[in-house]
């Protein structure tokens, strides 16, 4: 009994070790976890700092610490020669389109298909059920070439479509959303149907709302890897028109005298806004990987 | 084929008990299946029973001579080719090094993580950050800081008194170092966070038995933390194979020209759109995705048969 008491008392505190720790090793660990920082933040700071400098500065510059430091400071200069170089407001509002969508529609489609699956009693379910978890083995990539000629036998390519529908429906989303609503009581669903309530209605107004977890951690998946897809845009689009942002950077490869503080900007530009909302929302995020890998 | 519980739904008693509520649920289900049902058929079923049809044939993306069945040439093809190889054993070259050292790292991130002191969150969530930078920026971002006379270079330097500094991404020895450093600063956190899941899952019983029973730390660890994680463990080592074999962005955007220098970080996937895409040969393109598919497929299978011992035992 009194092991128990203690243990809740520590998880209370918000630690889960059973190690106790000593003044030293406290130190120590804090020395330790001081130096991987500056291991994972000190190119994020040289990014920032190198923004605000001439281009001809961010090299010179970089072989001492000098780099860390936005010195000569020139202001937002590169962020408007970026903005206008690589029409950053069209490039910006494609990568918006197409992870909004791929997120906002995945999270319906997948969340339905994987609520029948939980829920509903149909022919052939248990099959679906195998047929799901063993599409989710099938690596995009795989597709990518006879995706790449379905998309140009229909016309699509230098569209938004050929970017957000082969990614929409998800069989790992399917089955996160699966064992998801399997995991909740049934009884509040059935006490809706004893008062008359047909399935979409269940679902809609009982279901989905106490699900609310699992579509947070869909939504933060699906919008962490939409937004920097590389591969499928470099194939299916060719001008900037519905180009998102991880293409967009080319444009700065190209020319000779590279223009690495535009480039600086540029990238600044794209890592910022989802930077913000990692850090609005990151334990939701951490929430969302580490259910990612609670599976099989 | 009519199962038990087919034959129970079809006779008269059952369906007087339920055919209200049955029926409903059924079209109800049909409603619900539709959409994803669909788009998972269009683009996922569809184009990966292409991509085994068009490997048999010489399929082009645009072509004026008709597609015709060529057998086992496309694969004959790739396999004479010693650019597929050379990328193939590129991605062997990431996952060896990339694997255990990720795991390895991820793990340690997660055991210091999960100690007991004050500003834990604070480092989970700096840890985390690369997760969230693009990978594209990321590698943008390191070419600079791997230029010859870069940060890296820099701070080498100092340490080993100007005796190390390599030309990285121009130098075919390290340029593929340097991608597998990338790789490591921008995905470790996520496979810290999966671990650190499972290290909170570990029951603290265990470990106080443990202490009680006069293990050390570092036996703990191995007896109580190790097989209390393992899944998670199988787990992180499967995706991170996986992601190696899918190594894509860094050979892209890293060096001069896309798998340079001289083809020291051309992968599997540079290949793939090499050949599928820039040089327009769906059919061998498609033959490089099988081939892709089934190394995938075997290391998921591996994954399986780790995590049903656990089970059986």
């Amino acid at each position: 009994m009194t092991t128990k008491v203690s243990r809740n008392a520590r998880r209370a505190e918000g630690a889960s070790s059973a190690v106790r720790t000593s003044p030293v090793w406290r130190w120590v660990l804090y020395a330790l976890m001081t130096a991987l920082a500056v291991f994972f933040l000190f190119p994020l700071v040289y990014m920032l700092s190198s923004s605000f400098k001439p281009d001809e500065a961010v090299l010179a510059n970089s072989d001492s610490f000098e780099a860390l430091l936005p010195r000569p400071f020139i202001g937002f200069e590169n962020y408007a020669d970026a903005i206008e170089r690589a029409q950053f407001p069209r490039i910006f509002l494609n990568s918006v389109v197409i992870s909004g969508f791929i997120v906002g529609l995945g999270l319906i489609v997948n969340s339905l298909f994987g609520y029948a699956l939980a829920r509903l009693r149909f022919r052939g379910r248990r099959v679906l059920i195998a047929v799901v978890i063993a599409l989710i083995i099938i690596p995009f990539e795989a597709l990518a070439v006879p995706l790449l000629f379905m998309g140009a036998e229909v016309g699509w390519l230098d569209t938004y479509q050929i970017q957000i529908l082969p990614f929409v429906a998800n069989p790992l989303y399917i089955f996160l959303f699966y064992t998801f609503f399997l995991s909740i009581p049934k009884s509040l669903e059935e006490a809706a149907r004893i008062d008359g309530a047909g399935p979409i209605t269940v679902f809609a107004k009982v279901a989905a709302p106490l699900a609310k977890p699992a579509y947070a951690t869909v939504a933060i998946l699906g919008f962490l890897f939409s937004w920097g897809q590389l591969l499928w845009p470099t194939m299916v689009t060719r001008g900037v028109d519905v180009r998102p942002l991880p293409v967009g950077i080319g444009v700065f490869k190209t020319t000779p005298p590279i223009a690495w503080g535009d480039i600086m900007a540029y990238t600044v530009m794209m890592t910022l806004p989802i930077l913000i909302i990692f850090l609005i929302f990151q334990r939701q995020f951490i929430q969302g990987v580490a259910s990612s890998g609670v599976k099989g | 084929m009519t199962t038990v519980d087919d034959a129970a739904a079809r006779s008269p008693l059952r369906k007087k008990q339920r055919a209200p509520g049955a029926r409903e649920e059924t079209r109800a289900a049909w409603i619900f299946l539709f959409p994803a049902g669909l788009l998972l058929l269009l683009f996922l079923v569809l184009p990966f029973v292409l991509a085994i049809v068009f490997s048999f044939t010489n399929h082009r993306l645009i072509s004026p001579l008709a597609t015709r069945f060529v057998g086992l040439d496309n694969y004959l093809d790739t396999f004479t080719d010693p650019l597929f190889w050379k990328s193939l054993w590129n991605n062997a070259r990431y996952a060896i090094a990339v694997v255990p050292v990720q795991t390895v790292f991820a793990l340690f991130l997660a055991v210091l993580i999960n100690q007991r002191i004050r500003g834990r969150v604070v480092f989970r969530t700096i840890f985390f950050t690369p997760v969230t930078v693009v990978m594209a920026a990321a590698a943008v971002i390191w070419v600079l800081l791997f230029n010859a006379n870069g940060l890296v270079n820099a701070t080498l330097e100092l340490v080993t008194f100007g005796n190390f500094a390599p030309d990285w991404l121009n130098d075919t020895t390290w340029a593929m170092a340097a991608v597998i450093i990338v790789g490591i600063w921008q995905g470790v956190g996520f496979q810290m966070v999966i671990l650190l899941a499972a290290l909170q899952d570990v029951p603290a019983e265990l470990y106080e038995a443990a202490s009680i029973d006069g293990a050390s730390r570092w036996d703990q660890f191995l007896h109580v933390t190790l097989p209390g994680i393992r899944n998670a463990l199988v787990f992180v080592i499967t995706i991170t194979s996986i992601l190696a074999m899918r190594l894509f962005d860094q050979p892209w955007i890293m060096p001069t020209s896309p798998g340079g220098p001289l083809d020291s970080t051309r992968t599997m996937m540079v290949h793939m759109v090499d050949v599928g895409y820039s040089r327009q040969a769906i059919g061998r393109g498609s033959a490089v995705a099988v081939i892709f598919f089934v190394i995938v497929l075997t290391i998921t299978l591996a994954q399986r048969r780790f995590i049903r011992e656990e089970g059986e035992l």
